[in-house]
């Protein structure tokens, strides 16, 4: 292994996750952003905390650096304006677990559909790739 | 002297410990899925089949990791491991008991071939981890066999490549074999396979790539290890990214190997299910009979 490696650039490696439509990639600047509002999401991992922050959501989102609009995505739980603001699905989760609701409920709730209407687009093989692989290219 | 006999790959994904959980396993959504794992169940309880130690490749999501520390490779090395609450209480199952020596002899051993290893001591492990353990072994009071939870980041970008976890179960296979304890060890790689959990393109299925991804991770490994990020999140998914740690399996198991038995199914709640046996070829077994299923929408065209 002394030859040298093939090097990936990494502002094409960055640039192309903006091309996929409808999806967030979770990069070192959405990570940054939402630095505060996962660390969040991760305190729901303690059950004195879920009971502190149901008994008053607010009151406990104002203990956390978090910014205004990632407050309020919270309180509407409003899970793409919480990815918007930085927030990733697996910190996010600990959220929607705590009120009680699956992957499959966020998932869902981010995609316009009514739950039924998910559950009933996975049962028939999900959504296709087809036209929704690269904005560019249309394919 | 140890030796990597198995690679397995197996979903990972929460509802399938709720679907147990819940005593839904059973029922027209769950059923297809559980009789497809059940040839690997059996399989795992003959003689000479279970395994000595797991090394259980899989990510943590957002559970023993927070935004704090993002190891890309970390090692369980600890004697034991507890289920980690991830917002509903932790999952109901028998802590997961490592081998703090075999663990600790792969983590020298990589770090001296070069991979860096987060070492971890005090870890708890999330449902990529026991998830799998549920799906081969069922509901127990303990599990079976020593597993060493080998936790890979794939959800702060850049995850490591293909072809750094193909590299890197190359080298966990020359760790194993250079332990002295005579050990059945398997490298079960986990999660994927494509599905898509954020955004207006949640819910993406891709039959295609997923069907190839199976026989090219059998066949030919090498040129699917070269397969850049894009391809996987455009293809697969977001979440399909996941399926990077299929290559460390297979990277364990050496050149040639033997498909005991391929199960893939849609949909898993948003996920499609790839369950893979695999053996090096040298070594391997019968295959089972049937050796490929499929089950539920991925019968359709
Ligand atoms: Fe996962």
């Amino acid at each position: 292994m002394t030859d040298k490696k093939e090097r990936i650039d990494i502002h094409s490696y960055l640039a192309a996750f903006d091309d996929i439509p409808g999806t967030r990639v979770f990069t070192a600047k959405r990570a940054r952003q939402g630095y505060h509002l996962n660390q969040f999401a991760m305190s729901l991992m303690k059950e004195e905390n879920r009971k502190r922050f149901l008994a008053d959501e607010k009151a406990y989102l104002d203990e956390w650096d978090m910014s205004e609009a990632a407050k309020q995505a919270v309180l509407a739980r409003d899970y793409n304006a919480m990815i918007d603001e930085g927030g990733n699905v697996y910190f996010l989760s600990k959220l929607f677990s705590t009120d009680g609701k699956s992957f499959q409920f966020a998932a869902g709730s981010m995609t316009g559909m009514t739950q039924e209407e998910y559950a009933q687009m996975m049962i028939e093989g999900g959504r296709s790739p087809e036209g929704v692989r690269s904005i560019k290219g249309g394919f | 002297m140890a030796r990597v006999t198995t690679g397995i790959t197996s979903s990972h994904i929460p509802a399938l410990g709720a679907a147990m959980q819940t005593g839904t396993s059973g029922n027209d959504y769950w059923g297809p899925v559980f009789n497809g794992y059940q040839p690997i169940k059996d399989w795992l309880q003959q003689p000479g089949n279970m395994p000595d130690v797991v090394v259980l490749v899989y990510n943590d999501h957002a559970s023993a990791f927070d935004m704090n520390i993002i190891p890309t490779f970390a090692i369980g090395c600890a004697e034991k491991f507890k289920p980690a609450d991830e917002g509903w209480g932790p999952r109901p199952v028998p802590d997961v008991i490592g081998h703090p020596d075999l663990a600790w002899h792969i983590a020298q051993s990589l770090i001296l071939d070069d991979f860096d290893m987060t070492i971890m001591n005090d870890m708890d492990v999330d449902h990529g981890c026991t998830v799998p353990l549920s799906m081969m072994f069922g509901e127990v009071d303990k599990w079976p066999c020593k597993v060493i939870p080998f936790p890979v980041n794939v959800v702060t970008y850049p995850p490591p490549s293909g072809r750094r976890c193909f590299n890197l179960g190359d080298s966990i296979k020359a760790a194993v074999e250079s332990f002295p304890e005579d050990l059945n060890v398997h490298v079960w790689g986990t999660g994927g396979m494509s599905h898509q959990l954020q955004g207006p393109r949640a819910g993406l299925i891709n039959k295609e790539f997923d069907l190839n991804f199976i026989d090219k991770i059998i066949s030919d490994p090498e040129v699917l290890s070269k397969m850049p990020h894009i391809e996987y999140l455009r293809e697969a998914g977001s979440e399909g990214i996941e399926l990077v740690m299929w290559l460390i399996m297979r990277g364990a198991l050496g050149e040639k190997v033997k498909d005991l038995y391929t199960f893939y199914h849609i949909p898993a709640s948003n996920t499609a299910l790839g369950a893979l046996l695999l053996q090096p070829e040298e070594t391997a077994g019968e295959a089972l009979d049937p050796r490929r299923v499929m089950s539920g929408h991925s019968l359709t065209a």
